[in-house]
């Protein structure tokens, strides 16, 4: 189950350095973003948990849309430290207004599914992580399909591969990047209206979402989508086994710790392709 | 002139204590001069060697526990009996440094196999790694209980109890820290770093051994980073896994950027707008989250509209 949301994430983040080489730093933002927006349309709006959940997703993104138009736009060929300095600035600015919005109180989220979990055999597991499951692996299959068969898709890819040539054949540079960006960001909405219910939404929620993505996305090479997906799991599997074996205190460490070990040891990353080293 | 307008900056601010009589003032001047110490030990990485680092407060974290934790003497019983007695004040300073420093030229070691975005998010990784052995490692720092009763610094019968005294050794500390940086800028080492700064393969091909530049770099900047965390922990005089918070290292930045990185005086100017004009937003009785999003907006605004900083703009 999280391994799944951390997969989605992981596309989110690695879809749009692959693409924009943009490190989005706003991404974990986007993902606390999503889980307050089920807040807001559940719990004070009334909205119905299953319709809340696209319109939580549909709002990420347009968010990420209007902060690729605003913040971004202009700085297309600025240098990758630029970019990053801004993202940043834009990631204190957005959790901070989180903060003021929604006060530091966590809030929870009611979901409507029955509170007696489903047994199968020796396992049980509760109803709305099976809900967690299901919607997460159909949007990572919507998301390849999104990808690999579409017009769009393809354009995204050949910018992925050379943004020269791409231009050239037609591909519109901006909106791609414009398109990309919402993706990404609706991804990472998606993982925290998911998770929100699950667990509850703080302010500094995304703190640790994105830093998990980004060790997801380094575990699997910085651009490739098996890879995040791969790497999602294995985050997953590493923090709950480091959980159990060493302290639940560090559970959270885990990530980082496999940030470093994985660049040491293997700084390609396990399934990329391309040189990382400067 | 120039050497005159030094001299008179100087007066100015080493007779501050006698002339200023507002403590309230004072100590935000003492942790405004703490935090300028960290934006110049950072402004070498950040400025000089061009390596974005997003760890930094972890060599203020370090310093700041290594010293308290000298300091005040602590026992280990895992693996085997470690017991280590309080020592004095000035000696765990300087352990500070050395413990920082030391790790500095650790994560430089294995850090600059990677750049540009890899190496932000390893340095990141590493702050965050410290951050969390200093919250559960409750046997050596106390762990969210905090280091309480931090000794202040101090040398047979004159301890550094008051503001005036810390004032001027945190001036002190700073006036030298500038000279270090700005000797070691001058150096040809100093050259070396900024010619990797700006052409890596170029200054490569031209014999620069870039690793070995760039760690001493890094152990240049968290040996400074380590003191201002020293200083900090025998002024504060208490030290939680708080000062390990990803918000300073931003705020460190953000001082570098707008001051102006990769010149001398762009940490001073940016350190004291930053370090002071949280207190003047406070007077108009802003909550605390307004000041974090205006630090955000401002960030981006200065990339935008001034991606040199504040001390080139006006140079020219």
């Amino acid at each position: 189950m999280l391994g799944s949301t951390y997969a989605l994430l992981g596309i989110g983040l690695t879809l749009i350095f692959g693409i924009m080489k943009v490190v989005n730093f706003t991404h974990g933002e986007l993902y606390a973003f999503g889980a307050y927006m089920m807040y807001a349309l559940v719990m004070l709006a009334g909205v119905n948990f299953l319709v809340a959940l696209p319109l939580a997703i549909a709002l990420g993104v347009l968010l990420g849309a209007a902060l690729e138009l605003v913040l971004l736009r202009r700085l297309r060929g600025a240098d990758i430290d630029t970019t990053m300095l801004v993202m940043i600035g834009a990631w204190i600015a957005l959790q901070n207004a989180e903060q003021l919005a929604w006060t530091g109180v966590a809030k929870s989220i009611n979901t409507p599914f029955p509170a007696a979990p489903l047994v199968l055999g020796p396992v049980s597991v509760a109803w709305n992580r099976v809900f967690v499951l299901v919607i997460a692996l159909l949007l990572i299959g919507i998301t390849y399909l999104l990808i690999n068969r579409t017009k769009l898709g393809r354009a995204m890819r050949a910018t992925f591969q050379d943004r020269e040539t791409a231009a050239l054949m037609g591909v519109q540079n901006g909106s791609i990047h414009t398109a990309t960006f919402a993706l990404g960001s609706g991804l990472a909405a998606a993982a925290g209206a998911l998770l929100g219910p699950v667990f509850v939404a703080y302010p500094s929620m995304g703190d640790l979402a994105a830093t998990k993505a980004f060790a997801i996305v380094i575990l699997g090479g910085l651009g490739s989508i098996a890879g995040a997906t791969i790497g999602g799991f294995i985050l997953a599997l590493v923090e709950e086994l480091g959980a159990g074996y060493v302290s639940s205190g560090y559970r959270d460490a885990m990530g980082f710790l496999l940030i470093i070990v994985i660049l040491l040891f293997r700084p390609t990353g396990l399934f990329a392709r391309k040189e990382r080293i400067g | 002139m120039k050497a005159a307008l030094t001299i008179l900056l100087l007066l100015v601010l080493a007779t501050l204590p006698l002339w200023l009589d507002n403590p309230y003032l004072l100590h935000v001047l003492v942790v405004t001069g703490i935090f300028i110490i960290a934006a110049m030990s950072l402004n070498v990485l950040l400025g000089y060697a061009g390596q974005l680092s997003l760890g930094h407060v972890a060599f203020f974290g370090i310093g700041a526990y290594a010293s308290a934790l000298t300091a005040l003497g602590f026992k280990l019983s895992f693996p085997f009996q470690v017991a280590v007695d309080a020592k004095p004040v000035w000696l765990a300073m300087l352990m500070g440094i050395v413990a920082a420093g030391l790790c500095g030229w650790f994560i430089g070691r294995i850090a600059f196999k990677v750049r540009g975005a890899y190496f932000v998010i390893v340095s990141i990784s590493f702050a965050e790694v410290v951050r969390m052995v200093a919250v559960n490692w409750v046997e050596l720092t106390q762990g969210p209980m905090a280091l309480n009763n931090i000794p202040p610094l101090a040398f047979g019968n004159l301890a550094f109890y008051k503001k005036p005294e810390n004032y001027w050794l945190v001036l002190a500390t700073a006036v030298l820290c500038y000279v270090l940086i700005r000797r070691l800028v001058h150096s040809r080492a100093g050259r070396a770093m900024v010619a990797l700064a700006e052409n890596e393969s170029l200054a490569t091909s031209v014999g620069i051994d870039v690793t070995r530049y760039l760690v001493l770099a890094t152990i240049v900047s968290a040996s400074m980073a380590g003191a201002a965390g020293a200083l900090y922990a025998h002024y504060v005089r208490i030290v939680d896994p708080d000062v390990f918070l990803f918000i300073y290292t931003v705020t460190m930045v953000i001082m570098v950027i707008t001051g102006g990185k990769g010149t001398l005086a762009g940490p001073v100017v940016g350190g004291l707008i930053f370090g002071l004009l949280p207190e003047g937003l406070r007077a108009l009785a802003f909550p605390p989250e307004t000041q974090w999003i205006a630090y955000g907006v401002l960030m981006v605004l200065v990339v935008y509209f001034l991606p040199q900083g504040i001390v080139p703009a006006l140079r020219r």
